[in-house]
């Protein structure tokens, strides 16, 4: 076992970790996915590649929850946030079993980004490929929070975020456009940041809702695929009322 | 047919095999037709007959134990006692130590009143009248103390450490249900190794007023009203016929006050001073310490009862 004890993470001589530059690389090649927080809900979006006919598209699952008032989405390697998610679950109900509390957003986002840091220190194996992004409401305020992490391990808090393919894009969308929403806003900008690098409709989205009430609502596509209406109509009319004065003048 | 020998012969023991040699007087004395020889012992010491488990005997101490297990003899005496399925529980009762104190804690309307009296004894002997039985965990939760005072105290503070310790880490502080979690399960995780505890966790979190029950076998109770210690029957006894909800915190305070000194008055390892603590929103706050003794005069003023008769000097021889 002593062979396997080399650290593969180490430092080059100009202070960077190449395999968490590379583990960033994994990660930009990975699908879309944004994350917008409100005053009352919390949305999450994935971009939903195109399924082969045959595969059963309820089994390819982008957003998934953590305990049932914490959910996850995830941009890289699937592998990897499989095991991460596992571990992360079962830490949420050690949690609840040792101090009869829910975890909250923080805790448990500190808990993942401790373990990708691990990987990173460790000898024989390599980062975890994966940027996550973490949405929830703690448990006993009403207070909404979205993290994020990455193969380094740090985490940071976010009133917005994107990771992903193309996620400079939609993170300057999202700088751009951001204000305070809530409920139904938040979601129809989730998905105008969404729409700006993936092909527009329903079934190349996936987004969930994530309130105090309900904990984890997934969208159905028709819902989706009215909210997409809904904002090309608007931008139809912005760009009518942009060309109409100008006109007249 | 019977048929009577008479011999003289040598019991000896060896191991645990009594060998008997028998000599006989009359060479062809035992030539007997169609009878059985039946041979009767008395055995002197009761040991555990063994042979049955066996082959062959060994010497005591041989190196034929060491190599083959099976074989050796197990070797012992069988407890002199007639009770042969509990005498293990009585060993452990025999040396369980007592937990000789009275301690109480109860929820009310304005939050949780805590009281303990501040002996310490062993055995007979009281070898301290002076004992702080309420722990100060942090400033908004409190621990009693009874059964061993040095388990008591060492694993309230590492308890005080773990709570300080979730603190930094979540940014918030632990609830009483939290911390009391923790202990039960350090105190579950040394369960048989001898630990002796029976704490209550009092304190008041974000859900309110909070009261557990924790004892050194792992158990952990949730409750409105509890008492620990040899004591406690009697603070029960007083406890439960002046408790009501709503009551204010003096009211409280004096029942909890009343409640120790009866304990302390009836069982003898109680005593000393009655300490009287209140948990509130705001933290916990010691209310009053008071003498038990001086209690005593307080609720059972001595009146001067009248001289019957004056005993005068008889006059003359």
């Amino acid at each position: 076992m002593a062979r396997y004890d080399r650290a593969i993470t180490v430092f080059s001589p100009d202070g960077h970790l190449f395999q968490v530059e590379y583990a960033l690389e994994a990660v930009r090649k990975g699908n879309a996915a944004v994350g917008v927080r409100g005053s009352d809900v919390v949305v999450l979006g994935v971009e939903k590649k195109s399924t082969p006919k045959l595969q059963d598209s309820r089994s390819v699952k982008k957003i998934v929850s953590l305990d049932d008032h914490v959910a996850l989405a995830c941009a890289g390697l699937k592998a990897d946030a499989r095991v991460l998610i596992n571990r992360a679950r079962i830490e949420c109900q050690s949690h609840r079993l040792t101090v009869e509390d829910p975890v909250t957003v923080e805790y448990i986002t500190r808990y993942i980004a401790g373990m990708q840091q691990k990987y990173t220190q460790s000898g024989g194996v390599r980062p975890f490929g994966l940027s996550t992004l973490i949405a929830g409401f703690d448990p006993y305020t009403c207070v909404p929070s979205l993290y994020q992490t990455d193969p380094s391990g740090t985490f940071q808090a976010w009133k917005a975020n994107a990771t992903g393919r193309n996620s400079n894009s939609m993170r300057e969308f999202l700088e751009k456009n951001y204000k305070e929403t809530s409920g139904q806003e938040t979601v129809k900008l989730a998905i105008r940041a969404l729409l700006e690098v993936v092909e527009s409709g329903g079934k190349n989205i996936e987004i969930a809702v994530m309130t105090k009430e309900h904990g984890l609502r997934q969208l159905e596509e028709a819902e989706i695929d009215a909210i997409v209406a809904d904002i090309d109509a608007e931008k139809a009319a912005a760009e009518a009322a942009k060309k109409g004065p100008a006109r007249e003048t | 047919m019977a048929v009577g020998l008479d011999f003289n012969g040598t019991a000896q023991q060896v191991n645990n095999f009594v060998s008997v040699s028998i000599q006989f007087d009359k060479p062809g004395a035992c030539k007997a037709r169609g009878s059985d020889l039946r041979v009767h012992f008395k055995f002197i010491k009761m040991k555990l007959d063994t042979s049955g488990l066996e082959s062959t005997a060994p010497f005591f101490g041989s190196s034929n134990e060491l190599l083959d297990g099976f074989s050796a003899a197990p070797f012992f005496e069988v407890p002199n006692t007639t009770n042969f399925d509990g005498f293990q529980k009585e060993a452990i009762q025999m040396v369980k130590p007592a937990k000789g104190t009275t301690t109480l804690a109860f929820i009310f309307k304005e939050g949780v009143m805590v009281a303990a009296d501040s002996r310490a004894s062993m055995g007979g002997y009281i070898s301290s009248q002076s004992v702080k039985k309420i722990i100060e965990i942090n400033p908004y939760m409190l621990g009693t103390m009874a059964g061993g005072a040095a388990d008591c105290q060492f694993w309230h503070r590492n308890l005080g450490i773990k709570c300080r310790l979730h603190e930094l880490a979540n940014k918030r502080r632990i609830s009483v249900t939290g911390a009391s979690k923790l202990l039960a399960n350090i105190l579950y995780s040394y369960r048989g190794m001898g630990l002796s505890v029976g704490t209550m966790i009092a304190g008041w979190d974000e859900t309110g007023p909070g009261l557990y029950y924790v004892d050194s076998e792992g158990g952990r109770l949730k409750g409105t009203r509890f008492s620990v210690g040899s004591g406690s029957p009697y603070a029960y006894g007083v406890l439960d016929n002046g408790y009501r909800y709503d009551m204010s915190i003096e009211e409280a305070a004096e029942l909890a006050r009343r409640s120790i000194y009866h304990a302390t008055f009836r069982d003898g390892a109680s005593g000393g001073v009655a300490s009287v603590y209140y948990v509130g929103p705001d933290g916990w706050k010691k209310l009053s310490g008071d003498d038990v003794g001086e209690l005593h005069y307080k609720y059972y003023p001595v009146t001067p009862s009248t001289v019957e008769q004056e005993m005068v000097e008889v006059a003359g021889a």
